[in-house]
């Protein structure tokens, strides 16, 4: 009866065509050289252009900021949103997941005119403002979600036990959104750390970005470096959802949007 | 006062969000060829957009979005459709294994996605144009699916199959008559993620396209403002862009009442199913 | 019994879940007409034996014959049997006229036939006029009628219903239980039931057959089972019971709860231990103590509607569940009186654990994958061994991992002074113990053995 599963198995040999070769296929490009012989001369190469060792570390640094403004400024609307004391309409949350619909180049460009139009200049702050512009919703969606689902007795439970409510946030509401919180960094940081193209409109060209690099690397012929630069990023973002894995198992976030 | 601040706060970061889209919808009313200037109201913008005025390689490249979009989302919901019936109908390890490269799309960062594919492609010499782009989008497409519709399979009751090969459906007759129905509105549901997906995408479609001058909007835009100049016309598209998205979701909005989710944003926890 | 009437032979049946034998060698006629119930707790393998039936698995070992015929190589869609399923699973996206003639449209039945069929079950079923209804607006006893339809409509030579009722609410389960009895009148075909409820399987059954971890333990009338039950499972599952200890003392005279009973069971022999099965409603209560065969004190009354239940403990300590239409006030002292013919003997399974083990060393022996320590012995590892182990020398701890081996009370029996408990360890292995402490279902325990209370006998190879 159970014939039915092999209906599996065309996509199994489409994911291992298209998903799994690929990614074996920048590993072995990653530790070849241009000769085809193998070694780990791209990473030394890496290592000792400091050019693009410092991209690395300021597209870490930059999304790290950006990552930490969009909980700063997200945690309070998604703590705002989920308060029926605060917020009745279930209108606003879907305002805020909206502009997520909006291709993110359109997205940019609409950053890009802003500051045109209030006549700032392009550069770091507009990086960093159309990050948090383009992310903000990425954080404030899934603490929503936890934030909304928790169970209203706990925190009835922490008042009924004596809890002030600023004790009631910090011992109970807080602790239990962490799960949210950490989706909610997946999704802000991993995004950020390897965005192009968004750094490079929002600057005139005048910052570049990890994903940047990789992408010129690429285009440049420079398979090989562009491979092991693309892998050293895998290995961060695979450490990323590791680390927010690891202390939210319970987490369920379904990520259903609207 | 508490609910005022409060109420407050989220207005402020909801004009922060939406003030650039609103520039650009305002500055879609004028001729200007600079955002910024206003030279007056004229539909001028949105006549050309329409009437073909503008340079030809802006249409196709909506063509080839919507041509792209429709065949990737089509083809991404017959695999994942049949995939998720399968998937569906396995267990144990080879379940976990096949649920964890579904997984890897949609957890890995589009450049990656983006590069991997065109390393293999350019590895196995294929040539870029709208076959690989297409393969591409259904890679990045299809998990989506699987994963609308596993949902509805698991919802339905466990012996609607058996129940319709014991009133007297051969398996297939089950499958066409009582499963495919039953799951219907995931697999709608997965067919509009997958359409809109596909003319979401940039990165992707920037490493599979080739050099052959194939275009999809997004790229064609990122071309554009890297020469600096946007192309006015830009301007009233994104605005019709954003209308078009927002009727669409209010749409879904009250054809899914509020109990599924439809678009699936990039979350880890899936992994672990 | 008449070969010609049978329509379903069940012979040697097995069926394996994940190393676990599901049903075990299950042997069984059904007769043409008959209203077969199978009966059993939960995972006793009744709904297994209804899935094999209809053929939505394959037994692992055995045949099912359907009129002569081996259902071996026959898809469920060629059986001509319907199965009618406990969560009704009818198709949500057809309404109610749709879901009935599904069957009949995959025959290609011509329309006017189908309405006319269709039609003709509503009545039965008295939802007439609910054709076009959505069945997702229908209650649950409106769904299980559309079920009922949808499966009758087929003309089915038996009809399979999987606890049909046991998503409804008590007054339409009673409701229902009438309408299937009639129902099953007017058809004359086979039902094949299964339920846990045991009142359900009294009130509609022809032939119940009452199963317990994949072996049948009794087939018989709802009277048979009631009044005579084959063993302590039976007699517990089926209503209410006194089980206790007893001794036969010679035919027609048992001795329990300290005192010697006349009873009307023969031929177990004399001085053998047995089970005896005192229904609560055959125990005679009264204020006067002359004329009793023994006496104890009323510790509890409860008031059940017709009767009223009381807990009496006896002169020897043992505990009663006395039924009788008179309150008897607590702590008074009553006598009471139980009539031979209602003293049901049984033979006692076992009288003690029994396995087979291995020594691992000389005061080490290992039975059921577990190693204990036991007595000094001179034989070399390897010995096979037979082990006893009597009932009440089986330790059980909360703590799992004070245990030896670790099991899952699977089955709990007030024997009146005390309990007999079943453990099933991770292997499938069964311990019996007695025990005055109290265990919930499904606890998990850690099992101890002393090493004095473990008796081995060395197993020749001519008495294996």
């Amino acid at each position: 009866m159970n014939k039915r599963s092999r209906w599996a198995l065309p996509y199994f040999i489409f994911l291992m065509m298209f998903v799994v070769m690929p990614l074996v296929m920048v590993l072995v490009y990653a530790i070849q050289d241009n000769t085809g012989t193998f070694s780990i001369s791209n990473f030394i190469k890496f290592v000792q252009q400091p050019e693009d060792v410092n991209t690395f570390l300021y597209s870490i640094g930059i999304a790290l900021i950006n990552t930490v403004l969009c909980i700063l400024l997200g945690y309070p609307a998604a703590y705002i949103m989920s308060n029926s004391n605060l917020n009745r309409s279930g209108v606003t949350i879907i305002l805020f997941i909206l502009p997520m619909w909006i291709n993110v180049l359109v997205r940019t460009l609409a950053t890009v005119a802003l500051f045109d139009f209030i006549k700032a200049p392009l550069g770091e702050g507009a990086l960093i403002f159309g990050m948090v512009y383009n992310f903000l919703p990425f954080m404030i969606y899934p603490i929503y979600n936890t934030l909304q689902k928790m169970e209203k007795s706990y925190i009835e439970a922490a008042e009924d036990l004596g809890a002030s409510p600023l004790k009631v946030f910090l011992k109970v509401v807080f602790p239990l959104s962490l799960s949210g919180v950490s989706s909610g960094i997946l999704m802000v940081f991993m995004p950020t750390i390897s965005t192009f193209a968004i750094s490079e409109l929002l600057t005139n060209n005048k910052i570049k970005l990890f994903g940047t690099t990789i992408q010129e690397n690429i285009n440049n012929g420079m398979w090989n470096y562009g491979s092991a630069l693309a892998l050293i990023m895998l290995v961060i973002i695979s450490i990323t959802m590791l680390l927010s894995n690891n202390n939210d198992t319970a987490a369920n976030e379904e990520g259903g949007l609207i | 006062m508490k609910r005022f601040f409060a109420q407050f706060y989220l207005w402020l970061l909801l004009i922060m969000l939406y003030a650039p889209i609103l520039i650009i919808a305002i500055f879609s009313f004028t001729e200007s060829k600079v955002l910024g200037n206003w030279s007056g109201f004229s539909t001028q913008l949105y006549s050309s957009l329409f009437s073909g005025g503008v340079n030809g390689s802006m249409v196709r490249a909506i063509e080839n979005t919507m041509l792209i979009a429709i065949t990737a989302a089509v083809l991404s919901t017959a695999l994942g459709t049949i995939a998720a019936i399968g998937i569906f109908n396995l267990h144990g390890r080879k379940k976990n294994t096949i649920n964890f490269l579904n997984n890897i799309p949609m957890l890995n960062p589009d450049i990656i996605t983006g590069i991997s594919l065109f390393i293999l492609f350019v590895a196995l010499g294929i040539s870029q144009g709208y076959i690989t782009v297409i393969i591409a989008h259904i890679t990045f497409c299809t998990p989506y699916v699987v994963l609308s519709i596993i949902p509805k399979l698991q919802q339905m009751n466990a012996n609607t199959y058996e129940a319709a090969l014991d009133l007297g459906a051969t398996p297939w007759q089950a499958l066409r008559k009582v499963i495919i129905p039953e799951i219907r509105p995931g697999i709608i549901s997965g067919l509009m993620l997958a359409f809109t997906l596909s003319i979401d995408d940039f990165a992707v479609t920037l490493f599979t396209k080739g050099n052959e001058g194939l275009e999809t909007l997004s790229t064609y835009i990122y071309a554009d403002a890297r020469k600096g100049g946007l192309t006015p016309e830009l301007r009233s598209l994104s605005t019709i862009i954003f209308i078009v998205v927002l009727v669409l979701l209010i749409i879904i909005n009250i054809r899914s009442k509020r109990n599924k989710p439809i678009k699936k944003i990039r979350c880890t926890n899936d992994l672990r199913s | 019994m008449d070969q010609n009437n049978v329509i379903i032979q069940i012979e040697h049946l097995s069926k394996i879940y994940e190393n676990y034998l599901v049903l075990n060698d299950i042997n069984l006629s059904i007769k043409k007409g008959e209203f077969v119930t199978l009966l059993g707790p939960s995972g006793c393998g009744k709904t297994t034996l209804l899935r094999l039936l209809a053929g939505f698995i394959a037994p692992d070992a055995g045949n099912i014959m359907m009129e002569g015929n081996n259902l071996a190589n026959i898809p469920p869609y060629k059986r001509q049997l319907n199965t009618v399923f406990q969560r009704y699973a009818l198709f949500p996206h057809l309404d109610v006229y749709d879901n009935i003639a599904f069957g009949l449209k995959l025959n290609k039945m011509p329309e006017h036939e189908i309405e006319k069929r269709v039609s003709k079950v509503l009545k039965m079923v008295s939802m007439t006029d609910y054709e076009d209804r959505d069945v997702n607006s229908l209650s649950g006893g409106q769904q299980q009628r559309v079920a009922i339809a949808r499966a009758i409509v087929n003309q089915p030579k038996v009809l399979l219903l999987d606890e049909p009722l046991a998503a409804l609410d008590l007054k339409m389960r009673k409701d229902m239980q009438i309408e299937l009895k009639e129902m099953h009148r007017k058809l004359g075909i086979t039902f094949i039931y299964v339920t846990h409820d045991q009142e359900e399987a009294l009130t509609l059954s022809d032939t119940i057959v009452v199963m317990n971890k994949g072996v049948i333990q009794q087939i018989g009338t709802p009277t048979d089972i009631y009044n005579e039950p084959c063993n302590s499972f039976v007699a517990d599952f089926i209503g209410e019971s006194n089980i206790l200890n007893g001794r036969m003392i010679a035919d027609c005279k048992v001795e329990c709860m300290g005192h010697e009973f006349n009873c009307v069971d023969e031929g177990f022999g004399e001085n053998v231990p047995v089970d005896v099965v005192i229904r609560p409603e055959d125990i005679y209560i009264m204020n006067k103590i002359e004329g009793a065969q023994f006496t104890g004190i009323v510790k509890s009354c409860t008031f059940k509607g017709v009767h009223y239940e009381m807990f009496v403990d006896t002169d020897s300590h043992n505990e009663l569940m006395v039924q009788d239409y008179n309150a008897f006030e607590v702590g008074s002292t009553v006598g009471l009186f139980i009539k031979p013919f209602d003293i049901q003997v049984m033979k006692k399974e076992r009288t003690c654990n029994t396995f087979e083990g291995v020594m691992t060393s000389e005061k080490t022996v290992e039975f059921c994958h577990g190693e204990f320590y036991c007595a000094d012995t001179d034989w070399a590892a390897g010995t096979r061994v037979k082990v006893e182990i009597n009932f009440d020398k089986v330790d059980l701890r909360d703590d799992r991992d004070e245990g030896t081996l670790v099991g899952e009370v699977s089955f709990i029996l007030y024997k009146g002074n005390h309990y007999h408990i079943t453990i099933t360890t991770d292997d499938n292995d069964n311990f019996y113990v007695d025990t005055n402490d109290i265990w919930d279902k499904w606890d998990m325990v850690g099992i101890r053995i002393q090493p004095e209370d473990i008796h081995l006998t060395k197993l020749t190879a001519d008495n294996e």
